[in-house]
């Protein structure tokens, strides 16, 4: 079994400000451990000769060039927010400043 | 409340500091890193946004090209190695200043590692600091506390979030670990910030206007007892933005940390906020298990693969680093120690430099930047080169001065006309009838009047005592009231009282 528990499951769940309850966390436990080995399986399947990697697409250096193009006014950018003010989006006083 | 510090000197008695810097540094593109919206100061909140840069569902990042050049011109001017490969990666975090709750950053692939700066100090000392990296990210939006006390954030009711910010190309520069500053720390500290602001405005990818937040510090200190090797617990002054702070930053949190082991306590490992009015830092937060950013390589993005024939391209447009051409000028300007250095803390190296290339000697650009033009600018609160001197004025004046037309105190006179908008410095000796009297026929009449006036001196002179000429040159300047020029008064008199000098 892969070295993912409850503790791992709660620790991220907390990091991820996804609130579970006692059952979930059981359940995501056994859950995630099976996905994790799941996808440990690919390591068996990649030889030595086979260099990690982070993108499935053999690319590199797509850029874009210096270009100013399109943006919103700040109605449009408010236009989905929950609260505004002053065209701004109005958010509840976060205390963990960073 | 505030933290028990001790003296510097005392602190430096007993313990060893270790710096160490991130510095942050907005580039100055058109567009932002990932999105093609303007990158741009001070504009409405909210209009230089678009769906990229607001986080929205779906949508896809592109690498800005010049960024990424940008990015190799300070990897390359911090003397680093540049990434064969490199990638982008998540740090994800939840707070509302990046909507997509995660910073698009580099991890453990920066663009640009290993490399040094060579930071010289005030007295010519130089002091080697290594980089550990400078890595491509992108800034996050600004939040305004509002409610409560204002502009804190403890006590605020809610914060305003303008995203003009979110997006902006960023390099962060971070150091290794800066051992042997002794108590130069604080100085070094400040030199430090100082060189890397030079140099990204002298590549000309930063404005690197500190004021603006367009290169930022974070200092990290800790100190150790003498002759200990391992390294004691640092703090992090986040926001360190005027290179004063930076030096003052550094030496209270060395006080503080001196008094926080001197009880016998251990130093926490947290964060600290500078505070600009008192001077001192108070406590952010400790490091806690929301640290964990879980980077992860980021998947919408392909890795930037420099070649070496690109990279040897953008070597091949750098600019002579700034110190190295200090040495050069220094060289070929022929200043001492003490002139140079007061020239390059007066901020006035480019003016001098053009008013020579304009057709100055090195002396006499010297002598009107740092005799003339600085004072005045202080007198106006301006910095030296703002105040509307230009190097053609300065060499029409001295070639005024050398010709007899003006003396140096008329000079000094025109160059007050010209600022007040009289015209050239030929139109204000005109419009002011500040011309030397170079017409032989006014000085002779001065000079037959002084002479009668001092018989007795007249005769000293004849008899060849030619020092006594100083009181009839005297007169004679006293009567053309300053206008005339003392060399050709003192030629006339001694041509007239058949004396050879």
């Amino acid at each position: 079994m892969a070295a993912i528990n409850r503790d791992d499951v709660a620790h991220l769940a907390r990091l991820a400000h996804i609130e579970m309850s006692a059952e979930e966390l059981d359940r995501m436990a056994g859950e995630l451990a099976v996905i994790v080995d799941a996808v440990k399986s690919v390591s068996e399947a990649a030889g030595d000769g086979v260099p990690a990697t982070s993108h499935p697409i053999p690319l590199s250096n797509v850029f874009r060039e210096d270009e100013v193009g399109h943006t919103f006014t700040a109605e449009q950018a408010l236009s989905g927010a929950p609260d505004s003010d002053a065209d701004r989006f109005k958010v509840p006083a976060i205390l963990d400043e960073d | 409340m505030s933290d028990a510090t001790l003296s510097f000197e005392e602190a430096m008695e007993k313990y060893d500091p270790v710096l160490g810097f991130e510095v942050h540094v907005e580039l100055n593109t058109k567009t932002k890193m990932f999105s093609s919206a303007p990158n741009v100061f001070g504009d409405e909140p909210n209009t230089n946004v678009n769906e990229v840069d607001l986080g929205m569902p779906g949508v896809l990042p592109v690498v800005n090209k010049t960024a990424v050049e940008s990015s190799i011109k300070i990897g390359l001017a911090l003397n680093c190695k540049i990434a064969e490969s490199c990638r982008f990666a998540r740090k994800n975090y939840f707070y509302p200043d990046t909507p997509k709750n995660f910073q698009t950053s580099q991890y453990d692939e920066p663009i640009a590692y290993d490399g040094y700066l060579d930071i010289e100090l005030e007295d010519g000392t130089v002091f080697r600091v290594e980089i550990e990296r400078a890595h491509m990210e992108e800034d996050a939006g600004k939040l305004t506390h509002l409610g409560g006390s204002a502009g804190r954030i403890q006590g605020a009711e809610y914060s305003l979030v303008d995203y003009n910010r979110a997006g902006v190309p960023l390099v962060e520069i971070v150091t290794k670990p800066i051992e042997g500053a002794g108590s130069r720390a604080p100085e070094l500290a400040k030199a430090y910030v100082a060189a890397v602001r030079e140099i990204v405005k002298n590549l000309g990818v930063s404005d690197a206007k500190m004021e603006r937040g367009n290169v930022r510090c974070d200092a990290n200190v800790s100190l150790r007892p003498h002759g200990r090797e391992r390294f004691g617990i640092r703090s992090e002054t986040k926001n360190v933005n005027s290179l004063r702070a930076v030096e003052h930053a550094v030496r209270y949190e060395i006080q503080r940390h001196a008094a926080v082991l001197d009880s016998g306590e251990p130093v926490i490992q947290e964060t600290r906020h500078w505070h600009e009015d008192t001077r001192t830092t108070t406590s952010g937060r400790a490091k806690s298990d929301a640290d964990d950013y879980r980077y992860f390589p980021e998947p919408d993005l392909v890795p930037v693969v420099p070649s070496r024939e690109w990279v040897e391209e953008i070597r091949a447009t750098l600019p002579e680093p700034p110190a190295e051409r200090r040495k050069r000028l220094k060289q070929d300007w022929g200043y001492s120690d003490l002139e140079f250095r007061d020239v390059v803390n007066a901020g006035v190296l480019d003016e001098i430099e053009e008013t020579i290339i304009a057709g100055a000697t090195a002396s006499v650009a010297r002598k009107w930047w740092m005799g003339e033009i600085v004072g005045r600018a202080k007198n106006a609160d301006v910095d030296p080169g703002q105040l509307g001197v230009t190097p053609a004025t300065i060499v029409e004046l001295s070639k005024m001065v050398e010709a007899g037309k003006i003396n140096n105190k008329m000079a000094s006179a025109v160059l007050d006309g010209v600022l007040a908008g009289e015209g050239t410095p030929a139109e204000v000796v005109e419009k002011r009838g500040l011309a030397v009297v170079s017409d032989d026929g006014p000085l002779l009449e001065a000079i037959d009047a002084a002479l009668a006036a001092q018989p007795d001196v007249a005769e000293k002179i004849r008899g060849g005592k030619v020092q006594a000429i100083g009181a009839i040159v005297g007169g004679v300047m006293k009567a053309t009231r300053g206008q005339a020029d003392a060399g050709r008064v003192r030629e006339l008199i001694l041509e007239k009282l058949g004396v050879t000098a």
